[in-house]
Protein backbone atom coordinates (compact mmCIF):
# COMPACT_ATOMS: atom_id res chain seq x y z
CA UNK A 1 0.00 0.00 0.00
CA UNK A 2 2.83 2.38 -0.72
CA UNK A 3 1.55 5.31 -2.73
CA UNK A 4 4.98 6.10 -4.05
CA UNK A 5 5.09 2.88 -6.01
CA UNK A 6 2.54 4.33 -8.35
CA UNK A 7 3.84 7.88 -8.38
CA UNK A 8 3.62 9.51 -11.75
CA UNK A 9 3.25 12.92 -13.30
CA UNK A 10 -0.45 12.28 -13.88
CA UNK A 11 -1.12 11.47 -10.23
CA UNK A 12 0.33 14.76 -9.06
CA UNK A 13 -1.68 16.68 -11.66
CA UNK A 14 -4.77 14.81 -10.42
CA UNK A 15 -4.14 15.66 -6.77
CA UNK A 16 -3.42 19.31 -7.61
CA UNK A 17 -6.65 19.46 -9.58
CA UNK A 18 -8.52 18.04 -6.58
CA UNK A 19 -7.04 20.75 -4.38
CA UNK A 20 -8.10 23.42 -6.88
CA UNK A 21 -11.57 21.86 -7.10
CA UNK A 22 -11.92 21.86 -3.30
CA UNK A 23 -10.92 25.52 -3.14
CA UNK A 24 -13.44 26.33 -5.88
CA UNK A 25 -16.19 24.49 -3.96
CA UNK A 26 -15.46 26.50 -0.84
CA UNK A 27 -15.23 29.80 -2.74
CA UNK A 28 -18.41 28.90 -4.60
CA UNK A 29 -20.35 28.22 -1.41
CA UNK A 30 -19.01 31.43 0.10
CA UNK A 31 -19.99 33.53 -2.90
CA UNK A 32 -23.37 31.84 -2.97
CA UNK A 33 -24.06 33.52 0.34
CA UNK A 34 -24.15 37.05 -1.11
CA UNK A 35 -26.86 38.10 -3.56
CA UNK A 36 -24.53 39.92 -5.94
CA UNK A 37 -21.83 37.28 -6.17
CA UNK A 38 -24.09 34.23 -5.89
CA UNK A 39 -24.24 33.47 -9.58
CA UNK A 40 -20.46 33.64 -9.94
CA UNK A 41 -20.16 31.36 -6.94
CA UNK A 42 -22.30 28.76 -8.63
CA UNK A 43 -20.22 29.02 -11.79
CA UNK A 44 -16.99 28.66 -9.81
CA UNK A 45 -18.22 25.50 -8.12
CA UNK A 46 -19.32 24.13 -11.48
CA UNK A 47 -15.87 24.82 -12.95
CA UNK A 48 -14.30 23.02 -9.98
CA UNK A 49 -16.55 20.05 -10.63
CA UNK A 50 -15.74 20.00 -14.33
CA UNK A 51 -11.99 20.06 -13.62
CA UNK A 52 -12.27 17.28 -11.05
CA UNK A 53 -14.26 15.06 -13.42
CA UNK A 54 -11.92 15.65 -16.35
CA UNK A 55 -8.79 15.05 -14.29
CA UNK A 56 -10.24 11.85 -12.84
CA UNK A 57 -10.93 10.43 -16.29
CA UNK A 58 -7.50 11.40 -17.60
CA UNK A 59 -5.19 10.75 -14.68
CA UNK A 60 -6.81 8.49 -12.12
CA UNK A 61 -5.02 5.22 -11.44
CA UNK A 62 -5.99 2.27 -9.31
CA UNK A 63 -3.11 -0.08 -8.54
CA UNK A 64 -1.28 1.40 -11.50
CA UNK A 65 -4.15 0.87 -13.91
CA UNK A 66 -5.65 3.93 -15.61
CA UNK A 67 -9.38 4.49 -16.06
CA UNK A 68 -10.83 2.14 -18.68
CA UNK A 69 -14.21 1.99 -20.43
CA UNK A 70 -13.74 5.63 -21.35
CA UNK A 71 -16.20 5.40 -24.23
CA UNK A 72 -18.95 4.19 -21.92
CA UNK A 73 -18.12 6.79 -19.31
CA UNK A 74 -18.28 9.56 -21.91
CA UNK A 75 -21.60 8.20 -23.19
CA UNK A 76 -23.01 8.10 -19.66
CA UNK A 77 -21.90 11.66 -19.00
CA UNK A 78 -23.43 12.88 -22.27
CA UNK A 79 -26.74 11.16 -21.49
CA UNK A 80 -26.80 12.53 -17.94
CA UNK A 81 -25.92 16.02 -19.16
CA UNK A 82 -28.65 16.14 -21.79
CA UNK A 83 -31.36 14.83 -19.47
CA UNK A 84 -30.25 16.97 -16.51
CA UNK A 85 -29.95 20.08 -18.65
CA UNK A 86 -33.37 19.63 -20.20
CA UNK A 87 -35.15 18.97 -16.93
CA UNK A 88 -33.42 21.89 -15.22
CA UNK A 89 -34.24 24.31 -18.03
CA UNK A 90 -37.84 23.25 -18.52
CA UNK A 91 -39.22 22.99 -15.02
CA UNK A 92 -41.33 25.85 -13.68
CA UNK A 93 -39.96 27.88 -10.82
CA UNK A 94 -42.81 26.76 -8.57
CA UNK A 95 -41.65 23.17 -9.00
CA UNK A 96 -38.16 24.02 -7.78
CA UNK A 97 -38.32 22.19 -4.43
CA UNK A 98 -39.25 18.84 -5.94
CA UNK A 99 -36.58 19.31 -8.57
CA UNK A 100 -33.87 19.83 -5.95
CA UNK A 101 -35.24 16.76 -4.21
CA UNK A 102 -35.09 14.77 -7.45
CA UNK A 103 -31.47 15.69 -8.25
CA UNK A 104 -30.56 15.00 -4.65
CA UNK A 105 -32.03 11.52 -4.96
CA UNK A 106 -29.93 10.89 -8.06
CA UNK A 107 -26.76 11.74 -6.14
CA UNK A 108 -27.81 9.45 -3.31
CA UNK A 109 -28.49 6.61 -5.74
CA UNK A 110 -25.08 7.09 -7.36
CA UNK A 111 -23.42 6.87 -3.93
CA UNK A 112 -25.39 3.72 -3.10
CA UNK A 113 -24.44 2.09 -6.42
CA UNK A 114 -20.76 2.79 -5.81
CA UNK A 115 -20.96 1.06 -2.43
CA UNK A 116 -22.80 -1.89 -3.93
CA UNK A 117 -20.10 -2.41 -6.51
CA UNK A 118 -17.20 -1.94 -4.11
CA UNK A 119 -18.60 -4.22 -1.41
CA UNK A 120 -17.64 -7.58 -2.98
CA UNK A 121 -14.17 -6.26 -3.86
CA UNK A 122 -12.76 -5.42 -0.45
CA UNK A 123 -9.12 -6.49 -0.58
CA UNK A 124 -8.67 -10.03 0.82
CA UNK A 125 -5.44 -8.92 2.51
CA UNK A 126 -7.35 -6.36 4.49
CA UNK A 127 -9.95 -8.95 5.55
CA UNK A 128 -7.22 -11.44 6.43
CA UNK A 129 -5.49 -8.93 8.66
CA UNK A 130 -8.43 -7.22 10.33
CA UNK A 131 -11.59 -9.12 9.38
CA UNK A 132 -14.66 -7.28 8.16
CA UNK A 133 -14.45 -4.80 11.02
CA UNK A 134 -12.34 -2.22 9.26
CA UNK A 135 -12.85 1.37 8.17
CA UNK A 136 -13.05 0.41 4.52
CA UNK A 137 -16.08 -1.83 5.02
CA UNK A 138 -17.65 0.72 7.35
CA UNK A 139 -17.30 3.47 4.71
CA UNK A 140 -18.89 1.19 2.10
CA UNK A 141 -21.82 0.22 4.32
CA UNK A 142 -22.44 3.76 5.54
CA UNK A 143 -22.29 5.03 1.95
CA UNK A 144 -24.81 2.36 1.00
CA UNK A 145 -27.25 3.03 3.84
CA UNK A 146 -27.07 6.83 3.77
CA UNK A 147 -27.10 7.05 -0.03
CA UNK A 148 -30.05 4.68 -0.29
CA UNK A 149 -32.10 6.41 2.40
CA UNK A 150 -31.37 9.71 0.67
CA UNK A 151 -32.47 8.25 -2.65
CA UNK A 152 -35.72 6.64 -1.62
CA UNK A 153 -36.54 9.48 0.77
CA UNK A 154 -35.93 12.10 -1.92
CA UNK A 155 -38.11 10.23 -4.38
CA UNK A 156 -40.99 10.14 -1.89
CA UNK A 157 -40.45 13.85 -1.10
CA UNK A 158 -40.45 14.53 -4.83
CA UNK A 159 -43.71 12.63 -5.27
CA UNK A 160 -45.34 14.37 -2.33
CA UNK A 161 -44.37 17.87 -3.41
CA UNK A 162 -45.55 17.07 -6.89
CA UNK A 163 -48.87 15.92 -5.47
CA UNK A 164 -48.42 12.36 -6.71
CA UNK A 165 -47.98 10.77 -3.30
CA UNK A 166 -50.23 11.44 -0.34
CA UNK A 167 -49.45 11.47 3.35
CA UNK A 168 -49.49 8.27 5.28
CA UNK A 169 -49.98 8.77 8.97
CA UNK A 170 -50.25 6.00 11.43
CA UNK A 171 -49.76 6.57 15.11
CA UNK A 172 -47.35 3.71 15.55
CA UNK A 173 -45.23 4.87 12.63
CA UNK A 174 -42.55 6.44 14.75
CA UNK A 175 -41.96 3.20 16.62
CA UNK A 176 -41.79 1.26 13.37
CA UNK A 177 -39.26 3.75 12.01
CA UNK A 178 -37.22 3.65 15.17
CA UNK A 179 -37.24 -0.15 15.06
CA UNK A 180 -36.04 -0.17 11.45
CA UNK A 181 -33.30 2.29 12.29
CA UNK A 182 -32.11 0.09 15.15
CA UNK A 183 -32.27 -2.93 12.84
CA UNK A 184 -30.08 -1.15 10.27
CA UNK A 185 -27.46 -0.31 12.87
CA UNK A 186 -27.53 -3.84 14.23
CA UNK A 187 -27.26 -5.30 10.74
CA UNK A 188 -24.24 -3.15 9.92
CA UNK A 189 -22.61 -4.40 13.12
CA UNK A 190 -23.55 -7.97 12.17
CA UNK A 191 -21.98 -7.72 8.71
CA UNK A 192 -18.84 -6.14 10.10
CA UNK A 193 -18.40 -8.70 12.85
CA UNK A 194 -18.91 -11.71 10.58
CA UNK A 195 -16.01 -14.11 10.14
CA UNK A 196 -15.43 -14.53 6.40
CA UNK A 197 -12.50 -14.79 4.04
CA UNK A 198 -14.00 -12.67 1.31
CA UNK A 199 -16.53 -9.86 1.51
CA UNK A 200 -18.43 -11.32 -1.42
CA UNK A 201 -19.67 -14.09 0.89
CA UNK A 202 -21.72 -11.43 2.64
CA UNK A 203 -23.25 -10.14 -0.58
CA UNK A 204 -26.81 -11.41 0.09
CA UNK A 205 -26.75 -9.62 3.44
CA UNK A 206 -25.69 -6.42 1.73
CA UNK A 207 -28.76 -6.65 -0.48
CA UNK A 208 -30.92 -7.09 2.60
CA UNK A 209 -29.33 -3.97 4.05
CA UNK A 210 -30.04 -2.15 0.80
CA UNK A 211 -33.68 -3.26 0.80
CA UNK A 212 -34.24 -2.23 4.41
CA UNK A 213 -32.60 1.15 3.71
CA UNK A 214 -34.98 1.76 0.80
CA UNK A 215 -37.86 0.93 3.11
CA UNK A 216 -36.55 3.22 5.81
CA UNK A 217 -36.20 6.14 3.38
CA UNK A 218 -39.80 5.68 2.25
CA UNK A 219 -41.27 5.27 5.72
CA UNK A 220 -39.16 8.11 7.06
CA UNK A 221 -40.54 10.69 4.63
CA UNK A 222 -44.03 9.22 4.17
CA UNK A 223 -45.65 10.55 7.36
CA UNK A 224 -44.01 13.96 7.22
CA UNK A 225 -46.48 16.68 6.39
CA UNK A 226 -46.02 19.34 3.77
CA UNK A 227 -44.97 22.05 6.18
CA UNK A 228 -41.93 20.03 7.17
CA UNK A 229 -40.93 19.08 3.65
CA UNK A 230 -38.25 21.77 3.23
CA UNK A 231 -36.57 20.54 6.38
CA UNK A 232 -36.61 17.00 5.06
CA UNK A 233 -35.16 17.96 1.69
CA UNK A 234 -32.41 19.93 3.35
CA UNK A 235 -31.68 16.99 5.64
CA UNK A 236 -31.59 14.51 2.76
CA UNK A 237 -29.33 16.94 0.93
CA UNK A 238 -26.80 16.76 3.74
CA UNK A 239 -27.24 12.95 3.84
CA UNK A 240 -26.14 12.72 0.23
CA UNK A 241 -23.19 14.95 1.07
CA UNK A 242 -22.14 12.51 3.80
CA UNK A 243 -22.66 9.54 1.46
CA UNK A 244 -20.37 11.23 -1.09
CA UNK A 245 -17.78 11.82 1.63
CA UNK A 246 -17.84 8.07 2.41
CA UNK A 247 -16.72 7.58 -1.17
CA UNK A 248 -13.92 10.01 -0.40
CA UNK A 249 -12.77 7.74 2.44
CA UNK A 250 -13.07 4.71 0.23
CA UNK A 251 -10.91 6.04 -2.59
CA UNK A 252 -8.69 8.32 -0.53
CA UNK A 253 -10.19 11.00 -2.71
CA UNK A 254 -9.87 14.48 -1.27
CA UNK A 255 -12.24 16.22 -3.68
CA UNK A 256 -15.05 13.83 -2.77
CA UNK A 257 -14.23 14.13 0.89
CA UNK A 258 -14.17 17.93 1.12
CA UNK A 259 -17.10 18.41 -1.27
CA UNK A 260 -19.22 15.85 0.55
CA UNK A 261 -18.40 16.98 4.06
CA UNK A 262 -18.91 20.66 3.18
CA UNK A 263 -22.39 19.91 1.91
CA UNK A 264 -23.03 17.57 4.82
CA UNK A 265 -22.21 20.17 7.44
CA UNK A 266 -23.65 23.15 5.59
CA UNK A 267 -26.83 21.19 4.88
CA UNK A 268 -27.16 20.15 8.51
CA UNK A 269 -26.81 23.74 9.69
CA UNK A 270 -29.34 24.90 7.12
CA UNK A 271 -31.68 22.17 8.36
CA UNK A 272 -31.27 23.31 11.95
CA UNK A 273 -31.88 26.94 10.95
CA UNK A 274 -35.07 25.90 9.20
CA UNK A 275 -36.25 23.85 12.16
CA UNK A 276 -35.65 26.85 14.36
CA UNK A 277 -37.72 29.03 12.03
CA UNK A 278 -40.60 26.62 12.55
CA UNK A 279 -39.90 26.07 16.22
CA UNK A 280 -39.37 22.34 15.90
CA UNK A 281 -36.50 20.20 17.00
CA UNK A 282 -34.65 18.14 14.44
CA UNK A 283 -35.27 14.95 16.41
CA UNK A 284 -38.96 15.69 16.34
CA UNK A 285 -38.86 16.00 12.56
CA UNK A 286 -36.88 12.78 12.14
CA UNK A 287 -38.76 10.54 14.53
CA UNK A 288 -41.96 12.46 15.03
CA UNK A 289 -45.12 12.41 13.04
CA UNK A 290 -46.11 15.95 12.25
CA UNK A 291 -48.14 17.96 9.85
CA UNK A 292 -51.64 18.31 11.17
CA UNK A 293 -54.31 15.77 11.75
CA UNK A 294 -54.73 16.85 15.35
CA UNK A 295 -57.81 18.88 16.09
CA UNK A 296 -57.16 22.22 17.67
CA UNK A 297 -58.89 22.76 20.99
CA UNK A 298 -59.89 26.31 20.08
CA UNK A 299 -63.39 26.42 18.69
CA UNK A 300 -64.18 28.72 15.86
CA UNK A 301 -66.15 31.80 16.85
CA UNK A 302 -67.43 34.62 14.73
CA UNK A 303 -67.94 34.53 11.02
CA UNK A 304 -66.02 35.24 7.89
CA UNK A 305 -66.71 38.56 6.18
CA UNK A 306 -66.16 39.14 2.49
CA UNK A 307 -65.11 42.31 0.72
CA UNK A 308 -66.01 43.35 -2.81
CA UNK A 309 -63.36 44.10 -5.40
CA UNK A 310 -64.21 47.78 -5.59
CA UNK A 311 -64.13 48.18 -1.81
CA UNK A 312 -60.75 46.46 -1.73
CA UNK A 313 -59.46 48.72 -4.50
CA UNK A 314 -60.62 51.85 -2.66
CA UNK A 315 -59.19 50.65 0.63
CA UNK A 316 -55.80 49.96 -0.95
CA UNK A 317 -55.63 53.13 -3.04
CA UNK A 318 -56.26 55.40 -0.08
CA UNK A 319 -53.81 53.69 2.22
CA UNK A 320 -50.43 55.06 3.11
CA UNK A 321 -48.72 51.79 3.82
CA UNK A 322 -49.55 48.38 2.39
CA UNK A 323 -47.81 45.12 3.16
CA UNK A 324 -48.29 42.12 0.89
CA UNK A 325 -47.85 38.65 2.41
CA UNK A 326 -47.33 36.21 -0.45
CA UNK A 327 -47.71 32.48 -0.01
CA UNK A 328 -47.51 29.37 -2.08
CA UNK A 329 -51.04 29.97 -3.38
CA UNK A 330 -49.72 33.02 -5.20
CA UNK A 331 -47.00 30.94 -6.80
CA UNK A 332 -49.32 28.10 -7.79
CA UNK A 333 -51.64 30.54 -9.52
CA UNK A 334 -48.55 31.98 -11.31
CA UNK A 335 -49.74 35.34 -10.00
CA UNK A 336 -46.37 36.82 -9.03
CA UNK A 337 -46.20 39.02 -12.14
CA UNK A 338 -49.67 40.47 -11.76
CA UNK A 339 -48.98 40.93 -8.05
CA UNK A 340 -45.99 43.08 -8.95
CA UNK A 341 -48.24 45.07 -11.26
CA UNK A 342 -50.59 45.73 -8.35
CA UNK A 343 -47.73 47.06 -6.26
CA UNK A 344 -46.60 49.27 -9.14
CA UNK A 345 -50.04 50.88 -9.68
CA UNK A 346 -50.36 51.41 -5.94
CA UNK A 347 -46.92 53.01 -5.75
CA UNK A 348 -47.92 55.33 -8.57
CA UNK A 349 -50.76 56.46 -6.35
CA UNK A 350 -48.27 57.21 -3.57
CA UNK A 351 -48.86 54.08 -1.51
CA UNK A 352 -45.80 52.54 0.08
CA UNK A 353 -45.82 48.82 -0.74
CA UNK A 354 -43.62 46.20 0.93
CA UNK A 355 -43.58 42.43 0.79
CA UNK A 356 -43.36 40.48 4.03
CA UNK A 357 -41.48 37.26 3.42
CA UNK A 358 -41.78 34.50 5.97
CA UNK A 359 -38.68 32.26 6.13
CA UNK A 360 -40.71 29.21 5.11
CA UNK A 361 -43.11 30.92 2.70
CA UNK A 362 -43.52 28.81 -0.40
CA UNK A 363 -42.14 25.34 -0.15
CA UNK A 364 -38.53 26.06 0.76
CA UNK A 365 -36.82 28.86 2.64
CA UNK A 366 -36.15 31.62 0.18
CA UNK A 367 -38.42 30.03 -2.40
CA UNK A 368 -40.74 33.05 -2.34
CA UNK A 369 -37.80 35.38 -2.97
CA UNK A 370 -36.90 33.42 -6.06
CA UNK A 371 -40.48 33.54 -7.33
CA UNK A 372 -40.83 37.27 -6.74
CA UNK A 373 -37.44 37.93 -8.28
CA UNK A 374 -38.72 36.05 -11.32
CA UNK A 375 -41.46 38.69 -11.53
CA UNK A 376 -38.85 41.48 -11.26
CA UNK A 377 -39.85 42.66 -7.79
CA UNK A 378 -36.75 44.55 -6.55
CA UNK A 379 -35.36 42.74 -3.57
CA UNK A 380 -35.14 45.96 -1.54
CA UNK A 381 -38.92 45.66 -1.34
CA UNK A 382 -38.78 42.20 0.23
CA UNK A 383 -38.67 42.39 4.01
CA UNK A 384 -38.15 39.44 6.33
CA UNK A 385 -40.93 38.80 8.80
CA UNK A 386 -38.95 39.66 11.91
CA UNK A 387 -38.10 43.07 10.50
CA UNK A 388 -41.60 43.89 9.31
CA UNK A 389 -43.50 42.78 12.42
CA UNK A 390 -42.77 45.93 14.51
CA UNK A 391 -43.98 47.99 11.57
CA UNK A 392 -47.32 46.24 11.14
CA UNK A 393 -49.36 48.23 13.71
CA UNK A 394 -48.65 51.31 11.52
CA UNK A 395 -49.65 49.50 8.39
CA UNK A 396 -53.00 50.38 6.88
CA UNK A 397 -53.64 47.16 5.00
CA UNK A 398 -52.04 43.76 5.03
CA UNK A 399 -52.87 41.79 1.91
CA UNK A 400 -52.45 38.06 2.40
CA UNK A 401 -52.26 36.32 -0.97
CA UNK A 402 -52.41 32.55 -0.92
CA UNK A 403 -50.63 32.34 2.43
CA UNK A 404 -52.16 30.71 5.46
CA UNK A 405 -50.05 29.09 8.16
CA UNK A 406 -47.44 31.86 8.21
CA UNK A 407 -50.05 34.37 9.41
CA UNK A 408 -51.96 32.00 11.69
CA UNK A 409 -52.27 33.53 15.16
CA UNK A 410 -52.64 30.01 16.61
CA UNK A 411 -48.84 29.97 16.58
CA UNK A 412 -49.03 32.54 19.39
CA UNK A 413 -52.33 31.78 21.09
CA UNK A 414 -52.97 28.06 21.05
CA UNK A 415 -50.44 25.84 22.85
CA UNK A 416 -52.21 22.75 21.50
CA UNK A 417 -51.68 23.80 17.90
CA UNK A 418 -49.01 21.91 15.97
CA UNK A 419 -47.55 25.19 14.80
CA UNK A 420 -47.52 26.74 18.29
CA UNK A 421 -44.33 28.70 18.78
CA UNK A 422 -43.56 29.11 15.10
CA UNK A 423 -42.62 32.74 14.38
CA UNK A 424 -45.34 34.29 12.23
CA UNK A 425 -46.05 37.46 10.34
CA UNK A 426 -48.33 39.26 12.80
CA UNK A 427 -50.87 40.30 10.21
CA UNK A 428 -53.57 40.78 12.82
CA UNK A 429 -51.74 43.83 14.19
CA UNK A 430 -52.40 45.79 11.03
CA UNK A 431 -55.36 48.17 10.79
CA UNK A 432 -57.03 46.18 8.02
CA UNK A 433 -56.48 42.73 6.63
CA UNK A 434 -57.48 41.46 3.21
CA UNK A 435 -57.09 37.74 2.61
CA UNK A 436 -57.13 36.42 -0.94
CA UNK A 437 -57.95 32.76 -1.05
CA UNK A 438 -59.54 30.27 -3.35
CA UNK A 439 -61.93 29.07 -0.67
CA UNK A 440 -62.08 28.28 3.00
CA UNK A 441 -59.69 25.35 2.67
CA UNK A 442 -57.05 24.92 5.30
CA UNK A 443 -53.36 25.62 4.82
CA UNK A 444 -50.56 23.17 4.33
CA UNK A 445 -50.41 22.34 8.02
CA UNK A 446 -54.15 21.55 7.81
CA UNK A 447 -55.22 23.65 10.76
CA UNK A 448 -57.92 26.27 11.22
CA UNK A 449 -56.80 29.88 10.88
CA UNK A 450 -58.49 32.24 13.35
CA UNK A 451 -57.16 35.25 11.48
CA UNK A 452 -59.92 34.84 8.91
CA UNK A 453 -62.51 35.30 11.68
CA UNK A 454 -60.82 38.44 13.01
CA UNK A 455 -63.14 41.45 12.81
CA UNK A 456 -60.52 43.48 10.94
CA UNK A 457 -60.26 40.78 8.32
CA UNK A 458 -62.06 40.71 4.99
CA UNK A 459 -61.95 37.83 2.53
CA UNK A 460 -61.57 38.14 -1.22
CA UNK A 461 -62.33 34.72 -2.62
CA UNK A 462 -61.18 33.50 -6.01
CA UNK A 463 -58.16 32.42 -7.99
CA UNK A 464 -55.24 34.67 -7.06
CA UNK A 465 -54.33 35.52 -10.63
CA UNK A 466 -57.73 36.60 -11.92
CA UNK A 467 -58.65 38.29 -8.66
CA UNK A 468 -55.43 40.31 -8.72
CA UNK A 469 -55.99 41.17 -12.37
CA UNK A 470 -59.48 42.48 -11.57
CA UNK A 471 -58.12 44.34 -8.58
CA UNK A 472 -55.45 46.03 -10.70
CA UNK A 473 -58.12 47.12 -13.19
CA UNK A 474 -60.29 48.48 -10.37
CA UNK A 475 -57.39 50.42 -8.85
CA UNK A 476 -56.45 51.85 -12.25
CA UNK A 477 -59.99 53.01 -12.95
CA UNK A 478 -60.29 54.89 -9.67
CA UNK B 1 -11.03 -1.72 19.21
CA UNK B 2 -7.50 -2.17 17.93
CA UNK B 3 -8.86 -1.93 14.38
CA UNK B 4 -10.67 1.29 15.08
CA UNK B 5 -7.63 2.88 16.64
CA UNK B 6 -5.53 1.76 13.74
CA UNK B 7 -8.07 3.12 11.30
CA UNK B 8 -8.03 6.48 13.03
CA UNK B 9 -4.24 6.51 13.00
CA UNK B 10 -3.98 5.60 9.32
CA UNK B 11 -6.60 8.12 8.32
CA UNK B 12 -5.66 10.86 10.78
CA UNK B 13 -5.10 13.43 8.06
CA UNK B 14 -8.47 12.73 6.52
CA UNK B 15 -10.18 12.93 9.88
CA UNK B 16 -8.43 16.23 10.46
CA UNK B 17 -9.71 17.41 7.10
CA UNK B 18 -13.24 16.24 7.86
CA UNK B 19 -13.32 18.15 11.13
CA UNK B 20 -12.01 21.34 9.53
CA UNK B 21 -14.45 20.97 6.63
CA UNK B 22 -17.35 20.63 9.05
CA UNK B 23 -16.45 23.91 10.72
CA UNK B 24 -15.89 25.54 7.35
CA UNK B 25 -19.31 24.43 6.10
CA UNK B 26 -21.01 25.78 9.21
CA UNK B 27 -19.08 29.04 9.04
CA UNK B 28 -19.87 29.64 5.37
CA UNK B 29 -23.58 28.93 5.75
CA UNK B 30 -24.27 30.86 8.92
CA UNK B 31 -23.93 34.22 7.16
CA UNK B 32 -26.37 33.48 4.39
CA UNK B 33 -29.44 35.72 4.19
CA UNK B 34 -32.75 33.85 4.06
CA UNK B 35 -33.39 35.10 0.53
CA UNK B 36 -30.56 32.90 -0.72
CA UNK B 37 -31.49 29.75 1.18
CA UNK B 38 -33.14 28.04 -1.75
CA UNK B 39 -30.39 28.76 -4.31
CA UNK B 40 -27.84 27.79 -1.68
CA UNK B 41 -29.52 24.48 -0.98
CA UNK B 42 -29.65 23.86 -4.69
CA UNK B 43 -25.99 24.85 -5.14
CA UNK B 44 -24.90 22.59 -2.29
CA UNK B 45 -27.00 19.88 -3.88
CA UNK B 46 -24.97 20.23 -7.06
CA UNK B 47 -21.68 20.10 -5.14
CA UNK B 48 -22.41 16.73 -3.56
CA UNK B 49 -22.70 15.54 -7.12
CA UNK B 50 -18.93 15.15 -6.66
CA UNK B 51 -19.93 11.56 -5.95
CA UNK B 52 -19.70 11.21 -9.74
CA UNK B 53 -15.92 10.92 -9.33
CA UNK B 54 -16.44 7.70 -7.40
CA UNK B 55 -18.84 6.53 -10.10
CA UNK B 56 -16.22 7.20 -12.78
CA UNK B 57 -13.62 5.30 -10.76
CA UNK B 58 -15.78 2.15 -10.36
CA UNK B 59 -16.92 2.34 -13.95
CA UNK B 60 -13.32 2.80 -15.08
CA UNK B 61 -12.32 -0.44 -13.41
CA UNK B 62 -15.48 -2.45 -14.03
CA UNK B 63 -14.87 -5.82 -15.64
CA UNK B 64 -18.08 -7.84 -15.54
CA UNK B 65 -21.18 -6.92 -17.52
CA UNK B 66 -23.16 -6.53 -14.31
CA UNK B 67 -20.77 -4.01 -12.83
CA UNK B 68 -20.56 -2.22 -16.17
CA UNK B 69 -24.32 -1.73 -16.16
CA UNK B 70 -24.38 -0.55 -12.55
CA UNK B 71 -21.38 1.71 -13.15
CA UNK B 72 -22.97 3.19 -16.24
CA UNK B 73 -26.12 3.89 -14.25
CA UNK B 74 -24.08 5.47 -11.44
CA UNK B 75 -22.28 7.80 -13.85
CA UNK B 76 -25.57 8.84 -15.51
CA UNK B 77 -27.23 9.54 -12.15
CA UNK B 78 -24.18 11.40 -10.85
CA UNK B 79 -24.09 13.55 -13.97
CA UNK B 80 -27.81 14.28 -13.58
CA UNK B 81 -27.10 15.49 -10.06
CA UNK B 82 -24.17 17.68 -11.14
CA UNK B 83 -25.54 19.19 -14.34
CA UNK B 84 -29.14 19.51 -13.20
CA UNK B 85 -28.03 20.99 -9.89
CA UNK B 86 -25.77 23.66 -11.33
CA UNK B 87 -28.09 24.60 -14.20
CA UNK B 88 -31.13 24.97 -11.97
CA UNK B 89 -29.16 27.04 -9.44
CA UNK B 90 -27.97 29.29 -12.23
CA UNK B 91 -31.53 29.69 -13.44
CA UNK B 92 -32.65 30.79 -9.99
CA UNK B 93 -29.78 33.20 -9.53
CA UNK B 94 -30.24 34.72 -12.94
CA UNK B 95 -33.36 36.32 -11.54
CA UNK B 96 -31.52 38.11 -8.78
CA UNK B 97 -29.83 40.43 -11.25
CA UNK B 98 -30.14 44.06 -10.26
CA UNK B 99 -32.19 45.98 -12.76
CA UNK B 100 -31.19 49.42 -13.97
Amino acid sequence: MNEFNHYSFGISILEITYIIASVLFILGLKKLSHPLSARRGNTLAAIGMGLAILATILFHQKDGKPIGNIGFIAAAIVIGTIIGWMIAKKVKMTAMPQLVSFFNGMGGAAAALISMMEFPHVSPDLIASSGMANGHVLAILLGLVIGTVSFSGSMVAFGKLDGKVGDLRIKSMKFVNLAILIFIVAFVVFIMSSDVESSSEMLPFMYVLFGVSVLYGVLFVMPIGGADMPVVISLLNSFTGIAAAMGGFLYNNLAMLTGGILVGSAGTILTVLMCRAMNRSLLNVIVGVFGGGEESSVSVTGSVKEITLSDAAVLLSFSRKVVIVPGYGLAVAQAQHICHELDKVLEEKGVEVKYAIHPVAGRMPGHMNVLLAEADVPYEQLIESEEINPDLPNTDVVVVIGANDVVNPAAEDDPSSPIYGMPIIKARNARNIIVMKRGMGKGYAAIENMLFYNEKCRMLFGDAKSTLQNLVNEVKSL
Amino acid sequence: MENILQFIYVHREMIFLVILSIFLGIEVISHVPAILHTPLMSGANAIHGVVIIGAIIVMGHAETTGSMILGFLAVVLGTLNVVGGFVVTDRMLEMFKRKK
